[in-house]
């Protein structure tokens, strides 16, 4: 961590700079986190009233809950769905767009304002369109011989949730994709037609691989998306269900503690989940430094 | 490219044409919705063009809410979302922006700790300790509020890293002519520093605009009075309802209301936008 | 005006790195003095303590004898020119000008006076409205100039300022600089790694080398008496020619090295005291074959090795001398134009050869 050569003189002034943000990094953040430490090691009674340490007795449980264990399978389908649907898409669309000269800037335009729509907003958009008695779509499958119910169907759920999931982060892939796109020297291009190489088999071969750190950049930041970022998409949309279907861990989280009101589960999952966010961060940082090199 | 097949052309628009048009139609179809009158939701599939009721609609979301669900009127959950999107962003922005100046310009004890401390911020969005912040906030007497909705938020990692990145890039001998001039610590921040960052704050003005805005988990934590409700959060109270009460075009109103803003911020800054996407994600 | 009095001046890094290592320098009230050495020797990092950009480890420094070692560098009433100019991106060359007496508490009507004399005087008021960046390489180096100037401090400080020059812009604003010291008498601490520059523009020239001053003297005399083999292989193009003292003794020096000290082992001889005519006078002779022939314009340069000798030597001629590659040749130098050294101590063995 390198400061500038020449620094200013001054004892308090760099304290007091950072005082504001180290405050609240303190007060909304640090204790927060480890009163959830805390916490995971306690089990109240169902009325609130004695509160008895139990050690790691509240994570033994949670790995024998069934019903926990179903939250880590959604999440994984979940997390793996979106990702694919969305980072599949966005190259496509990137990959094309990037051939395209004049109308480069006018599609970027039309593709990438999804971003800015609340993960909530996107569940209630496709939630409407699946909308089993009004939507447009299931009266269409319908239509090809398929009763779309997200409302008992459990796969049907999953879906919904994956599309209005994907669907937002599409522009942000996008994005990505074709600024990595843009990075990798036409010449190469060339030199590969050259050696009589196929504009799919170039594609392939050639701008795939150069493309690769991007990729698994983009694919960390949509695992990390996937499982944090769309609290909104299930709340606003299946609340988990049908039959626990779209129980995501987030989303359990908030149910089992805010809900449940069942504290020492909670803090528990809460600690396993910022364990999962610790190594996904460390991947992603230990990879930066990676790409810099590249 | 290196060869322009005609037929490769046609089809590279093809698959464009048809990308657009599935990532716009959830929209379109909302505001469709928007536009038609109660009746036109119970005979079954929804109309594919607009119908006459938009202004009434729209007006009386507007102005009304729906206080059968206990959400009120759209004008004052904008303002909320307006407020409370403002002060995260502009409490994000300076906070950040001084620590950076701190991390950077300054050399002092306990340095290495500050910056991991900020670091950690990273690793613990609000997702992973509802109740325990939800306790604080509540101990601070902040629900409710404001200060409740956004000061908890305004810690920012991403943006120290960036600002401190771009401070690394400016040349030792600015800082050192200023010194010369006659200009301390903070006259050398307001007088240098803030207006060579000024690209790089408004990129970053328009990523945490759009991310303040969308808040969705905290809100829905703290806020219980309805007058505090932000748009985002509000139109799921809507939803809820709507299974047993379907008001979807009035719903749909209140989607398209909640999402134009931030939209707009995007489509009229869209160069600032992707600048502030891809450099803080680095 | 002020004079400038360094005492013992050390600065020590982290890890024990000497940079500086004890200088005494005193420099009068309006003289402009060349700091010259090349890279790492450590003329920058004095230059940049005298301005106050750089912790002071020992010694005292006094601008106008009043200690400033622990002044900031606002406080020490000197001006600098950086290297790379540093000038202000986002602010118009008049704001530029302007900052540091704003900082002052100049009043405005003040402001407005000074920018517009000194930009007057180094002819930039037409770009007085311009942002840095629409201005090509000279005119910003008259804007850092003007920056300094507007201040009217009691030193100027520059460092290397015409180092991001092209050639020709750098002659010119050479001579401009030496003017406008002449014209505003302001006391001058120039930092440079061109030995052509320091010998132009000092009235007194510093040597460092290692941290250490090796000389300090005019143009002339570093030129004419340098006092180590250092100087003297650093000052002067194409460098001095070093010779052992014994190499000229077997080469029949005949009682003309009679009157060097005992302890003198190495004679160093410009280039141009190798002489391709005979003088008059009683003179030294050696023999060696030209190797290469430079012409550069004005002069030339051959290179010849001598016989007896694998050291190689550099003669510089007028412009068309009679020589051809490949021919052996006698060169002759007068007594006087030798420079005794002692190789153990690179010191000057004897005053008053000249």
């Amino acid at each position: 961590m390198q400061t500038k050569q020449m620094t200013f003189p001054s004892r308090w002034l760099p304290y007091a700079l950072l005082a504001p943000q180290v405050a609240i990094t303190l007060v909304f953040f640090l204790w927060p986190a480890s009163q959830a430490l805390y916490q995971s090691l306690l089990r109240q009674d169902a009325f609130g009233l004695r509160t008895t340490f139990v050690g790691l007795d509240n994570f033994a449980r949670l790995f024998d809950d069934p019903g926990y264990l179903n939250a880590v399978s959604a999440t994984a389908v979940f997390a793996v769905g979106t990702t694919l649907l969305s980072m599949g898409m966005a190259l496509l669309l990137a990959a094309t767009v990037n051939r395209m000269l004049r109308s480069r800037e006018s599609y970027t335009t039309l593709l990438v304002w999804p971003y800015a729509i609340a993960p909530a907003i996107a569940g209630v958009l496709w939630w409407f369109i699946f909308n089993p008695s009004i939507g447009i779509v299931p009266y269409i499958l319908e239509i090809l011989g398929y009763r779309w119910n997200h409302r008992t169907s459990g796969s049907d759920a999953m879906l919904l949730v994956i599309f209005a999931a994907a669907w937002k982060q599409i522009s942000y892939n996008f994005l990505f994709f074709l600024a990595g796109l843009q990075s990798i020297p036409q010449s190469l291009i060339e030199a590969a037609a050259i050696d009589g190489a196929s504009p799919f088999k170039r594609f392939w071969t050639i701008v795939f691989p150069l493309l690769s750190p991007t990729t698994f950049f983009l694919m960390v930041v949509n695992v990390v998306y996937a499982m944090f970022d769309t609290f909104g998409v299930i709340h606003a949309t299946t609340q988990g269900g049908p039959a626990q279907a779209t129980n995501i861990l987030v989303y359990k989280v908030y149910a089992d503690g805010f809900v449940g009101l069942n504290l020492g589960s909670s803090a528990a999952q809460s600690v396993i989940l910022m364990a999962i966010v610790v190594v996904l961060t460390v991947i992603q940082f230990r990879f930066i430094e990676r790409r810099v090199n590249y | 490219m290196v060869e322009n097949r005609p037929w490769g052309n046609l089809l590279a628009h093809l698959i464009l044409i048809v990308g657009v048009a599935l990532v716009i139609f959830p929209v379109y179809v909302a505001v469709i919705a928007s536009t038609q009158g109660p009746g036109e939701f119970l005979r079954g599939t929804l109309p594919l063009l607009p119908g006459g009721h938009a202004l009434e609609n729209y007006s009386a979301m507007w102005q009304a809410g729906l206080s059968r669900v206990g959400a009120p009127p759209v004008g004052q959950m904008l303002w909320n979302s307006f407020v409370m999107a403002m002060a995260i962003t502009l409490g994000k922005l300076s906070i950040s922006l001084l620590s950076a100046f701190a991390i950077v310009y300054f050399r002092f004890p306990f340095r290495l700790v500050f910056f991991w401390l900020i670091f950690i911020t990273l690793m613990l969005p609000v997702e992973v300790r509802i109740i325990p912040t939800f306790q604080v906030v509540a101990d601070l007497n902040m629900l409710n509020s404001f200060a409740g909705l956004s000061i908890p938020l305004i810690a920012s990692a991403t943006a120290t890293f960036l600002f401190r990145q771009f401070f690394m890039t400016i040349p030792e001998e600015l800082m050192e002519a200023a010194r010369v001039d006659g200009a301390g610590p903070l006259r050398f921040f307001k007088d240098i520093l803030l207006p060579l960052s000024v690209t790089n704050i408004a990129a970053l003005f328009v990523i945490l605009f759009i991310y303040g805005w969308n808040q969705y988990l905290w809100p829905l934590l703290i806020t219980t009075d309805p007058n505090y409700y932000t748009i985002v959060m509000g139109i799921q109270r809507m939803t809820t309802a709507a299974d047993s009460d379907p008001q979807w075009h009035l719903i749909m109103a209140t989607v398209v209301m909640a999402a134009l803003p931030p939209v707009l911020v995007i489509l009229f800054m869209q160069r600032l936008f992707v600048k502030g996407l891809t450099e803080t994600e680095k | 005006m002020a004079s400038i009095q360094l005492t013992g001046l050390k600065k020590t890094y982290a890890g024990n790195v000497e940079a500086v290592k004890g200088i005494d320098l005193e420099i009068a009230d309006g003289e402009f003095v060349v700091l010259v050495g090349p890279s790492g020797c450590g003329k920058s990092t004095l230059l940049r303590m005298v301005a106050g950009l750089e912790t002071i480890t020992d010694g005292t420094l006094k601008i106008d004898d009043r200690v400033v070692n622990d002044l900031e560098p606002a406080e020490r009433d000197i001006a600098m020119v950086f290297q790379n100019y540093a000038l202000y991106p986002h602010m118009t060359v008049f704001g530029n000008l302007a900052y540091g007496l704003k900082n002052r508490g100049v009043k405005r009507e003040e402001i407005e006076r000074r920018v517009h004399d000194a930009a007057a005087m180094l002819e930039i008021e037409p770009f007085l409205e311009r942002k840095p960046r629409k201005l090509s390489g000279g005119q910003r180096q008259r804007v850092a100039m003007g920056r300094a100037l507007v201040r009217e401090p009691s030193a100027f400080l520059f460092d290397e300022p015409l180092s991001n020059l092209d050639a020709k812009l750098r002659v010119q604003m050479r001579v401009e600089i030496k003017q406008l010291q002449r014209r505003l008498k302001t006391t001058s601490l120039y930092v440079t790694h061109d030995q052509l520059e320091a010998l132009t523009l000092g009235d007194r020239l510093v040597v460092l080398n290692g941290g250490s001053i090796e000389q300090v003297g005019t143009p002339m005399e570093v030129y004419e008496k340098p006092a180590s083999m250092f100087v003297a292989t650093f000052i002067g193009s194409p460098a001095m020619n070093m010779l052992p003292v014994a190499y000229l003794r077997e080469r029949g020096a005949n009682g003309l090295l009679d009157h060097l000290a005992a302890d003198t082992d190495v004679i160093g001889i410009r280039p141009d005291d190798l002489r391709i005519e005979a003088p008059d006078e009683d003179h030294l002779v050696v023999t060696g074959t030209v190797e290469l022939f430079e012409a550069a314009g004005a002069e030339s340069h051959l290179y010849v090795s001598l016989e007896g000798s694998d050291q190689p030597t550099v003669i510089r001629t007028s412009a068309r001398p009679p020589v051809a590659e490949g021919e052996t040749m006698r060169f002759h130098v007068l007594p006087s134009a030798l420079h005794p050294f002692n190789q153990a101590s690179g010191k000057r063995t004897q005053q008053g050869v000249s």
